[in-house]
C-alpha cells in the first residue's frame, strides 16, 4: 500500500519532468537570433508590413481583437484590462496566445537552422560587436513595430528604457560597490534641469531664456552633447556626496544622500528662473523611441564592461573587504568614487532624457517616491546583476501600469507584492547573476541533448 | 643596503605604547620569524609597515624609500604584500578574480577601456588572466578557478590568500599566522608552499606565527616579541634555549 501511494505522486512528477525535458528539448536548438525572428514576425503579423499607422484598423490585430470580443488591441499583453473588465481575460489570453507566442515558436522554432549558422557566421567572422548590433536592431525592430500601434505603448517602452538605466546605475553603488545611496532622484532632477536648460537656452524660443542662440535645426543632433551636459552636472552633484562620505564606510552615504535629494529638490523650488515649484516646459520632445533606446543600450553596454573588468570587480573587492582590496593595491577610495560618479553621470542622462519625453518637469517629480520606485527596481531584480536591473525596471513598471485601476490601492498592493517577493526570495530575482554576452549570441547545438544549455542558467 | 629596514619605530594607541623601539632588517631570499605572546603587538607591526596605522615614531625605509605617510595600496604597489590573520577574501568573488584584481596596480587601460572594452583592455585582460592562472597552478588549485571562495574548505581559501598577495609580485611577503586554524597535513603543505615561494621567487618573507614546529623549520632568524619590545633575536636554536624567551612565552617546561 505504502509503495503505491509513492508511485502516484513520483509517476506523477516524472511524466512532468520528461514533459519538461521534451519542452526543453523541442526549444534547445534555437539560439537568441531564432527568438528575435519570432517576435519580429510576431509584431510584424500585428501590424501588417507596410501599412501605414493611419490605417491600423484594417491590420490583422485589430478584427482578431475584435472577433475576440476585445474593444481594441490590447496594449500591454491584454494586462491592463485584467483588474478593470476580467470577463475579458480569456479573449485578451487568446489574443496574446494567436498573435504573439505561437508566431514566435513556430517561426523560432522554424528558423532554428537558419538562425544558428547565421550566429555561428557572424561570430566566426567579425567581431562580436557586429554580432550584437545584429541582434540589437532585430530586437529594436521588434520593439519599434510593437510600439508602433499606439502612443501609449511608445510612452509605455520609453519609461522601461529610462528605468533601465537608472536602476542600473543605481545597481552600481547599492549593489556592486555596496554602499546605500538614496541620492539617485536628485542626481536624475540635475541631469533633467541642466539638459533642459542647455536644449531650451540653445534652441527654443522661450519667455524666460529669449531666442534660440544656436539654429533649432541643429538641436537633435546636438541633443546627445546636452545629454552628456546633465549627466556631468550630476557627475558634479556626486562629487559633493561623495568627498565627505567616502572617507570611511558605514551609513553615512544613505543620511548624505538622502539630504542631498532634499537639498536639490528644494534648491530648483526656489530658483524661479526654471520655474521653481511650478515646473519647466518647453523642452523639444527629442527624446523619441530610437534615442531612448540607443542611450538605453550605450548606458547597458557600458556598465556590462565595467563590472566584468578588474577595474571594475575592484568596486566588489571594496564591497567585500575594503582592508584586503587595499592592500592588494586597489586604491579604494579611486574606485569608489569613480564608481559613484559613473552611476550619477547615467542617473543625470536618465533624467535628461525623461525630460524631453514629457517635454515638462517639476521638482516634485524627483522625491522619496521616485527613490522608492528605484529602489524597489533593484531590490525586486537584485542586487549585482545586469540582468536582474533590467528585469526589475520591466517588472515594476509594468506593475505599476497593471495595478493603475486600483489608484490609491495601488500603492499598497505594490509593497505587499514586493514583501511577498523578499520572503520567497530575499535576494531578488537574479542578485549575483552574471549573463556573458558572448554565451546569449552563440548558436545552439542542434543534435547532441547533453550539450543543451538554458540561457542565463549558467551560474 | 637591505631590502627593508624598519628603525625605531614605536607606536601608540592613546595612552597604550603597543609597539616600542622596534628594529628589524630584511634582505631577499630570507625568511624571518615573529613570535611573541597573543597582544605583544606582531600584528600591529605588519598594519604599521603596510600602512594601515602611522607610526608615532620611526621610519620604515623599503627599497631605498620611506614608506612613513603613504597609503595601504600604494605600499602594496611598491611590492609589500600580506595575508591576514583571519581570513579576508572578497566572498563573493570567484579564485580567478581574487588573483586578477591583485594586479590591478599594473592596469594601464583605464576607466575609459574599462567602459568601452577597447583592444588593449582585452589584451591586458588576457595578459593578467594567463599570469593568474600560472600562479593558481603554482599553489596547486588552479582546478577550484571558477568556484566562489566561499563554498572552498578552509585550507583552500588560505592558498587563495596566499596566491592573492603573490599576485602582486611582491618582494616582500608578510604572513600572518600562515597555519592558523589549519590541520596537521594542512600544515605541511602549506609549510611547502612557503617553501617553495621562498626558493622559486627568491623573496624576502616575514612571519608570524604561534606553531613553534612552523617556525622552527623555516625560519632563518627569530624574533620574540613582548609588549612591544624584542627581547629576543636569534636563529632558532638561540630562540629554543633563550631563557626570557622560555619565560615570557614558551613556559616554564620549555619547548618540546
Amino acid at each position: 500500500m505504502e509503495v503505491g501511494e509513492r508511485t502516484i505522486p513520483l509517476a506523477k512528477s516524472v511524466a512532468r519532468n520528461t514533459l519538461l525535458a521534451r519542452v526543453r528539448s523541442y526549444l534547445a536548438p534555437i539560439p537568441l537570433m531564432g527568438w528575435l525572428f519570432g517576435a519580429l514576425v510576431a509584431v510584424v503579423l500585428e501590424q501588417t508590413v507596410g501599412l501605414p499607422l493611419a490605417l491600423v484598423e484594417q491590420t490583422v490585430g485589430l478584427p482578431l481583437a475584435l472577433a475576440l470580443g476585445l474593444t481594441g488591441i490590447p496594449g500591454l499583453f491584454g494586462l491592463r484590462i485584467m483588474l478593470t473588465r476580467p470577463a475579458l481575460i480569456p479573449s485578451a489570453a487568446a489574443y496574446v496566445l494567436l498573435v504573439y507566442a505561437l508566431p514566435t515558436l513556430v517561426v523560432a522554432r522554424l528558423s532554428a537552422p537558419l538562425a544558428n549558422r547565421l550566429a555561428r557566421k557572424l561570430l566566426d567572422r567579425f567581431p562580436l560587436m557586429v554580432s550584437l548590433m545584429v541582434h540589437l536592431a532585430l530586437f529594436y525592430a521588434t520593439v519599434h513595430l510593437w510600439g508602433g500601434i499606439s502612443a501609449y505603448r511608445i510612452l509605455f517602452l520609453r519609461f522601461i528604457f529610462i528605468s533601465i538605466i537608472l536602476t542600473l546605475s543605481l545597481n552600481l553603488v547599492n549593489g556592486y560597490m555596496g554602499e546605500f545611496s538614496c541620492s539617485h532622484p536628485g542626481f536624475m532632477a540635475l541631469g533633467a534641469y541642466g539638459a533642459s536648460v542647455l536644449t531650451v537656452l540653445l534652441f527654443v524660443n522661450d519667455d524666460v531664456f529669449g531666442a534660440p542662440l544656436l539654429p533649432p535645426a541643429l538641436g537633435p543632433f546636438l541633443f546627445p552633447l546636452a545629454l552628456i551636459g546633465g549627466g556631468l552636472l550630476a557627475a558634479l552633484g556626486a562629487l559633493v556626496v561623495a568627498i565627505p562620505s567616502f572617507r570611511t564606510r558605514g551609513d553615512y552615504l544613505a543620511i548624505i544622500s538622502l539630504a542631498f535629494m532634499f537639498i536639490v529638490k528644494s534648491v530648483i523650488e526656489n530658483l524661479e528662473i526654471i520655474g521653481g515649484p511650478r515646473g519647466f516646459m518647453n523642452q523639444p520632445k527629442w527624446a523619441d523611441l530610437p534615442t531612448v533606446f540607443a542611450w538605453t543600450a550605450v548606458c547597458v553596454w557600458t556598465i556590462y564592461n565595467f563590472t566584468r573588468s578588474t577595474i571594475g570587480k575592484a568596486m566588489c573587492a571594496v564591497r567585500d573587504d575594503e582592508t584586503a582590496a587595499a592592500a592588494m593595491t586597489i586604491n579604494t577610495r579611486r574606485t569608489k568614487m569613480a564608481t559613484f560618479l559613473f552611476a550619477a553621470f547615467w542617473a543625470g542622462v536618465a533624467g535628461g532624457l525623461f525630460a524631453h519625453v514629457i517635454g515638462y518637469i517639476n521638482p516634485g517629480t524627483f522625491g522619496v517616491y521616485k527613490l522608492s520606485e528605484v529602489l524597489a527596481m533593484v531590490y525586486l531584480g537584485g542586487l549585482n546583476s545586469v540582468v536582474g536591473s533590467i528585469a526589475g525596471a520591466l517588472g515594476i513598471q509594468v506593475l505599476i501600469e497593471v495595478l493603475r485601476p486600483l489608484e490609491l490601492w495601488k500603492w499598497i498592493a505594490i509593497p505587499v507584492l514586493l514583501i511577498v517577493l523578499m520572503i520567497r526570495r530575499p535576494t531578488g530575482l537574479f542578485a549575483f547573476t552574471e549573463v556573458n554576452i558572448k554565451d546569449l549570441l552563440q548558436p545552439r547545438q542542434t543534435l547532441r541533448r547533453s550539450s543543451v544549455q538554458v540561457p542565463g542558467e549558467e551560474r | 643596503m637591505p631590502l627593508l629596514q624598519v628603525r625605531n619605530m614605536t607606536h601608540f594607541f592613546g595612552g597604550l605604547r603597543a609597539v616600542h623601539n622596534y628594529d628589524l632588517e630584511i634582505e631577499l631570499g630570507q625568511v624571518r620569524g615573529l613570535i611573541g605572546p597573543n597582544g605583544a603587538g606582531k600584528t600591529t607591526i605588519f598594519n604599521l609597515i603596510t600602512g594601515i596605522y602611522q607610526p608615532t615614531e620611526g621610519e620604515v625605509v623599503f627599497n631605498g624609500q620611506n614608506l612613513v605617510g603613504l597609503q595601504p595600496y600604494q605600499i602594496a604597489a611598491m611590492g609589500v604584500c600580506r595575508t591576514f590573520q583571519t581570513l579576508r577574501l572578497w566572498r563573493h568573488m570567484t579564485v580567478l578574480d581574487h588573483v586578477k584584481l591583485a594586479h590591478y596596480s599594473k592596469i594601464h587601460y583605464g576607466l575609459l577601456g574599462a567602459f568601452f572594452g577597447t583592444g588593449q583592455r582585452y589584451r591586458e585582460e588576457a595578459e593578467i588572466e594567463e599570469m593568474a592562472y600560472n600562479l593558481l597552478e603554482m599553489v596547486g588549485i588552479r582546478r577550484v578557478a571558477e568556484q566562489v571562495v566561499i563554498n572552498l574548505p578552509y585550507g583552500v581559501q588560505r592558498r587563495v590568500e596566499m596566491a592573492r598577495a603573490l599576485a602582486s609580485e611582491p618582494q616582500l611577503l608578510l604572513l600572518d599566522e600562515p597555519t592558523a586554524g589549519m590541520n596537521p597535513e594542512e600544515m605541511v603543505e602549506m609549510m611547502n608552499v612557503i617553501r617553495q615561494i621562498r626558493d622559486e621567487l627568491g623573496l624576502a618573507i616575514f612571519l608570524i606565527e604561534h606553531r613553534m614546529k612552523v617556525v622552527m623549520d623555516l625560519c632563518d632568524t627569530i624574533q620574540t616579541l613582548d609588549f612591544g619590545e624584542v627581547i629576543a633575536e636569534g636563529t632558532p636554536e638561540e630562540i629554543r634555549s633563550n631563557p626570557r624567551v622560555i619565560d615570557a612565552y614558551l613556559g616554564k617546561e620549555g619547548i618540546a
